[in-house]
């Protein structure tokens, strides 16, 4: 990224300047503090929450205790995770349930935020756990949008209900009685992007939310957004009286100020972001632990989850069992694969690793996924009794596999020699860790 | 109506916005540390980034201390001049035959400004085919057909999820065999950070200099006026991978001011060729930087 490094390589930086020194002045802090400042500005915070920012942080680390404790920069750096922490709100927060189904969450936004890709993020989420969502294409202008939302419905396996470029208070209506004969108990709705000062289109999205009472009120927001985030959301805000809002393309490099200035402004909730290209690409947000990501304290509670979502416990107990035995065979390899591609972005995974995230700036370390799929392809030609003894593939087998994968000698060479190396070291690592240390999954 | 006149109305909104705090700014004011205080104000709450706030704020008072301008108001023009110094480039004519790429993140509008361009250059009476290269998002290639419609322009399409390169291919065939004068390339959304995305766009940018060299071949980075200071890495990064020669400042009809395009101008002197300011066919203009600045001022 050279030049462009993100809010916590800035904050890293600025606080492992304070790391070197035992004691500080108050002066060093403020000359801290000015850096934050620009760090927070260049990640698109608004200019009233740094200004309110720095100074509730400055009152706090300027007094007696910080100042004469054996650790100020530590102190420091808590200060502002805490109200990082604080501007974003104190906790997660979840989908609310109508008494009588259907409940119905409405999408709102400006145009290209990313909302019709939204609708279908969250009803897969919705339906890994147990509910039938329906999606109701109210996106009357945008063209294609209605196709779009039949695309995404039909990879989220959900059913799309749309009635042409109508009114949307008439699709409201048909949608509300599909869904009773389809027996869909959650209703997510698409609407039009639109702008917060085009009069004529917020009274269209107010009329539905008049008329139709939706549970929730979902402002989709692009984390890329600059110093207008503030106005945006203010003026949905004022409109919809929103209920939360959610935070689109977070897998970008954005430094995602714009969830700060948002929170701050408005004070509602920001209850999911997006992040990434596919449809499981959604998680809740959670804004301690975005405060860590972006402080570069690493994000070790989001890494846990998303490996226990990967893999189930017998699975993993089963897995270390394999790798204590050195019984660890290519189809376990396989399935892995597998777990790590459903683990999502690879880089990501690592970002959260404390520590890492600075590190691995600038680095290539994007996971090939054609070279996951070769692997995949060499081990699938092999036979069984090859899987379980990769030890018997020896000159004439290898010329088979590569033919049969596409391959050459030298890919099916390297994967057996990746395994091998990869069976040895978790054997090693599952031995050493055998009292005490226990794996994440 | 004249240009100026078009650019106006539809910067309404961003005029407003920004011409409301100028102009209590520059009112019956005296140029001390306060006044210098809050333009800082305006121009980083701008997007201008703290760069380029910084590089306008020191020439603007080194000027005023240059001139001896102490009053305000006679500032005012001075400001002007300077901001559109820094965003004020000469842009080469087109020459024909003529190849536009767009490219950007997802959701700044690319396949919305396609549209318009297509309309822009049948207006002036040139031959145009549109090559729906975005065979990612869905239906993206349904909704560059709606463009290609309304504007009465050929269009080359795959089916989604096809190699968007061969799309390519196929209309700069097309192109040479019909002697098309332009051919407009829409690409998928990608983030700046997806390298794989990202080379795919490259591998699409080399079939256009492989096979039509004799082109005048110009890349534009689409930008959504509401991006804040992110929008530097996104062209950093997509001009790394194919040399961007200009920018399509999207959605200025919202009340983001774009002033992004300063800190992009500061940093990569990549200039702003084109404005969208509404969702109507023709409501993409030539961006002028005198007109952008004044109409940000009256």
């Amino acid at each position: 990224m050279g030049a462009f490094s993100g809010l916590s390589d800035r904050l890293s930086h600025i606080f492992s300047k304070l790391r070197d020194k035992g004691k500080l002045t108050e002066l060093e802090v403020k000359g801290a503090m000015r850096e934050v400042r620009i760090a927070l500005l260049e990640a698109d915070v608004n200019l009233g929450v740094v200004k309110q920012f720095v100074n509730s942080v400055s009152e706090k680390a300027v007094g007696e205790q910080v100042l004469k404790s054996l650790s100020p920069a530590q102190q420091v750096i808590s200060i502002v995770n805490e109200e990082l922490t604080a501007i974003m709100g104190g906790t997660s927060s979840k989908i609310a349930v109508a008494d009588k189904p259907p409940t119905i969450i409405l999408m709102c936004g400006l145009q290209g935020g990313g909302k019709t890709t939204m609708c279908g993020k969250l009803a897969v989420m919705l339906r890994k756990q147990g509910k039938k969502p329906m999606l109701v294409a109210c996106d009357v202008y945008r063209p294609a949008a209605i196709k779009q939302l039949q695309v995404v419905g039909k990879s989220a396996d959900v059913p799309v209900f749309e009635m042409g470029q109508i009114d949307p208070q008439k699709i409201m209506r048909g949608a509300l009685k599909e869904a009773e004969t389809k027996m869909c108990d959650t209703l997510i709705v698409d609407t039009a992007g639109r702008l917060h000062i085009d009069n004529q289109l917020m009274d269209e999205i107010a009329g539905l939310k008049r008329n139709f009472h939706p549970d929730e009120i979902l402002l989709v927001v692009d984390s890329m957004t600059g110093q207008d985030a503030v106005n945006v959301a203010k003026a949905f805000n004022d409109v919809m009286d929103v209920t939360g809002v959610v935070l689109t393309k977070l897998d970008g490099d954005t430094r995602g100020g714009a969830a700060l200035s948002i929170r701050a402004v408005t004070g509602k909730p920001i209850k999911f972001c997006g992040t990434g290209e596919k449809l499981s690409d959604i998680e809740v947000f959670h804004p301690d632990r975005m405060a860590s990501r972006i402080l570069g304290m690493g994000d070790v509670l989001t890494l846990i989850e998303k490996a226990q979502n990967a893999f189930s416990e017998e699975e993993a107990k089963e897995m270390q069992r394999k790798m204590r035995e050195k019984s660890f065979t290519l189809d376990d390899y396989l399935a892995q694969f597998d777990k790590m591609k459903s683990m999502g972005d690879m880089s990501q995974v690592l970002g959260m690793i404390p520590g890492l995230s600075g590190k691995l700036k600038g680095q290539d370390v994007s996971v090939d996924e054609g070279k996951l799929e070769q692997n995949k392809a060499i081990i699938l030609s092999m036979t069984k009794a090859e899987r379980a003894n990769p030890d018997i593939i020896k000159g004439s087998r290898k010329k088979r596999i590569a033919s049969g994968s596409g391959t050459t000698i030298q890919d099916v060479n390297i994967l057996l020699k990746q395994f091998t190396q990869a069976r040895d070291m978790m054997s090693r690592m599952s031995n050493m860790g055998r009292r005490g240390f226990k794996m994440p999954f | 109506m004249g240009i100026f006149g078009k650019i106006a109305q539809g910067l309404k909104k961003t005029r407003d916005a920004f011409a409301k705090k100028f102009y209590s700014l520059f009112t019956g004011r005296k140029l001390d540390e306060d006044f210098y205080d809050e333009l800082e104000g305006v121009l980083l709450s701008s997007d201008l980034g703290v760069e380029a706030t910084d590089n306008i704020l020191s020439e603007f008072k080194e000027e005023c201390f240059r001139r001896r301008i102490s009053d305000a108001e006679d500032a005012k023009d001075l400001l002007r001049s300077i901001m559109a110094d820094t965003i004020d480039y000469d842009i080469e004519p087109y020459s024909y035959p003529l190849v536009i790429l767009v490219a950007g993140v997802n959701g700044v509008g690319k396949t919305t400004a396609l549209g318009k361009l297509a309309r822009f250059f049948k207006d002036k009476g040139k031959s145009v085919v549109l090559a729906a290269a975005d065979t990612f998002r869905a239906a993206a290639g349904e909704q560059l057909e709606v463009w290609a419609k309304r504007s009465d322009v050929r269009i080359i399409k795959h089916e989604e999820g096809s190699d968007p390169a061969a799309v390519v291919f196929d209309a700069i065939s097309s192109a040479k065999a019909k002697g098309t004068d332009v051919v407009l390339i829409d690409t998928a959304g990608r983030l700046q950070n997806k390298k794989n995305l990202m080379n795919e766009l490259s591998k699409i940018n080399r079939v256009v200099e492989r096979e039509y060299p004799q082109c005048d071949y110009r890349t534009y980075i689409v930008i959504d006026a509401t991006t804040g200071q992110n929008a530097l890495s996104q062209v950093e990064a997509f001009d790394e991978i194919i040399d961007m020669d200009g920018i399509i400042l999207n959605k200025l009809d919202g009340t983001a001011k774009g002033g992004v395009v300063f800190a992009i101008s500061a940093e990569r002197e990549l200039p702003v060729v084109f404005v969208g300011v509404g969702e109507q066919v023709d409501d993409l203009l030539e961006f002028n930087a005198r007109d952008f600045i004044d109409a940000l001022f009256e």
